[in-house]
């Protein structure tokens, strides 16, 4: 059973788009990915509107004490198996906001995440070729 | 019987984590209660350990949008604190990409208030025909976003003359693009039955809640920084501010597409007319002192605040966002009108909640600091500052 849900995951990924708390750009980097130029609907990717329609979850920026117990929600929610993929530099080290008071992450304290895509944002390409490998190590 | 919506905080309609309450009768927006916080990061609290070369850095990470306008705001607040004169050419740069990336954060706006309605259409195009200029970014300043130019005392990067006819070319491109999509779009029937007469924001109630940028202007307030207290080069071109009485999204929308035309014009004047000479002036030490900046950005005024004490940090940087003063607005513009109406609404002001957050202090389930709280503790901490520097 466990391999016909990765059958299923690797063919069409659909996937949930979680902002901790970031700065959008990540967030307009990855909308940019569904636009014509990259148009990666092609392969059957889909943004979706619920956690629990996912089949993988994209995560930007840092994570704070606020949207920490959200995220944390979002990820419970989230049909298993998944995948975790961290878009930006902020879900890898929490960049330069690591002295605030107010971040909690970085996210494998938390959550274990299968990919990150360090960039700051990273290039359309970058976050099509991690989605490649997240999927290539299933 | 009033019954609640909640929109939040992760809705598929937006791109970042925000909740509000709508408040309904039937399919009627009685009221609405908007929660924010969830982006909050710290920046003033940041900036405070950091140098003055460090932080157009970390402030142009407020907002990815408009990351040009957090660290314009902000080197201008410092060299006016030191009282830098930048030489003419690092002013045109600057203004040159301010005003592109007005464009650019335009164009993003009605792609997603296209989506907002389900025209996916829109949203399809808009993005487009934005990517070249992403391009013209990358090539002069190497980043497709996040583009590091502003620097205390001019520009970080000079504009190419090889650059002038890629950006030119755009800007015809650019030109014959956003009289399609005011062609295509604002006559189109669809458009106009939902965007016309919904999310009405009046005048008065526009100057109440001290809205800003294209929703002020787009409710017959015409106040613009570019044309009130006019910076850099924005004195040397020619440009109109584009006003609409009528207050609804229409009006935002029209503001929004017929200020792309006037960004154009005004990187034209630029471009013809770049002095040559050195994109920045010298600076050495920052002297004791304080400072403000202030930039049109796409979505209106962003104040920044700088206070000196003579070391290479700052001793206080104080940030205010458009959106801080957009999004209240909404509470009365989403009164009235169907739920289905509300999602657009609350996109019409162009939000941007990560330059928005604030913190508040809980303890014990009850605010630690009131209002009043704050206004003492601010009071002292200058009269402490004034007695450590004998002033």
């Amino acid at each position: 059973m466990a391999n016909a849900k990765l059958w299923g995951l690797k063919k069409s990924p659909w996937v949930f788009h979680v902002a901790a708390a970031s700065c959008n750009n990540c967030d307009i980097e990855i909308l940019d990915v569904l636009t014509p130029r990259w148009d990666v609907e092609r392969f059957g990717i889909v943004l979706v509107g619920s956690p629990r329609h996912a089949d993988a979850l994209l995560i930007t920026g840092v994570l704070n004490r606020k949207s920490l117990p959200r995220v944390l929600r979002v990820y419970e929610q989230t049909s298993k198996p998944c995948l975790v993929i961290g878009v930006g530099t902020c879900t890898c080290d929490n960049h330069m906001f690591a002295p605030s008071y107010n971040v909690v992450g970085p996210y494998d304290k938390h959550i274990p995440v299968d990919v990150y895509i360090p960039g700051c944002p990273p290039k359309p390409e970058a976050i099509i070729s991690g989605v490649v490998k997240a999927l290539k190590r299933l | 019987m009033k019954r609640i919506v909640p929109i939040g905080p992760y809705h598929p309609l937006q791109e970042e984590p925000e909740f509000f309450k709508l408040i309904v009768e039937g399919e009627k927006v009685v009221d609405l209660e908007i929660n924010i916080g969830y982006n909050h990061r710290g920046h003033e609290f940041i900036a405070q350990k950091m140098t003055y070369d460090q932080i157009p850095f970390l402030v142009e990470r407020i907002c990815g949008i408009c990351s040009d306008s957090h660290p314009y705001a902000y080197v201008m607040a410092v060299e006016d604190a030191a009282r830098i004169e930048v030489p003419p050419r690092g002013q045109y740069i600057r203004t040159i990409i301010g005003e592109l990336e007005r464009i650019h954060s335009h164009y993003l706006w009605v792609g997603l208030a296209g989506h907002f309605i389900g025209y996916n259409t829109v949203w399809m195009w808009v993005w487009r025909y934005r990517e070249p200029l992403l391009d013209i970014f990358e090539l002069i300043m190497g980043n497709r976003n996040h583009y590091a130019i502003n620097k205390v005392g001019g520009a970080r990067r000079d504009i190419l003359p090889e650059h002038y006819e890629k950006i030119e070319k755009y800007l015809d491109l650019v030109e014959e693009k956003t009289t399609m999509f005011t062609k295509a779009v604002l006559d189109d029937p669809v458009i106009h039955a939902r965007l016309e007469n919904v999310g009405i924001l009046s005048k008065e109630d526009a100057i109440a809640y001290g809205v800003l940028g294209p929703t002020a202007r787009g409710s017959g307030y015409a106040i613009d920084v570019r044309k009130d207290d006019p910076y850099d080069a924005y004195d040397k071109v020619d440009w109109d501010m584009i006003v609409f009485e009528e207050g609804d999204i229409f009006a935002k929308a029209k503001v929004r597409l017929l200020e792309c035309y006037e960004s154009i014009k005004i990187v034209r004047q630029c471009l013809r007319d770049m002095p040559d000479g050195p994109i920045e002036a010298r600076v050495d030490e920052i002297p004791p002192g304080e400072g403000i900046g202030r930039h049109e950005a796409p979505r209106g005024e962003v104040f920044h605040y700088v206070r000196s004490d003579g070391s290479n940090m700052p001793a206080r940087h104080k940030i205010r966002a458009p959106s801080y003063m957009n999004i209240p607005s909404n509470v009365v513009a989403v009164k009235g009108y169907s739920i289905a109406d509300a999602a657009l609404v609350l996109a019409a002001v162009d939000p941007c909640y990560c330059c928005t957050e604030r913190t508040v202090v809980f303890e014990d389930g009850k605010k630690k600091f009131t209002g009043n709280d704050l206004l003492r503790l601010s009071r002292q901490k200058t009269e402490k500052l004034r007695r450590r520097y004998g002033r």
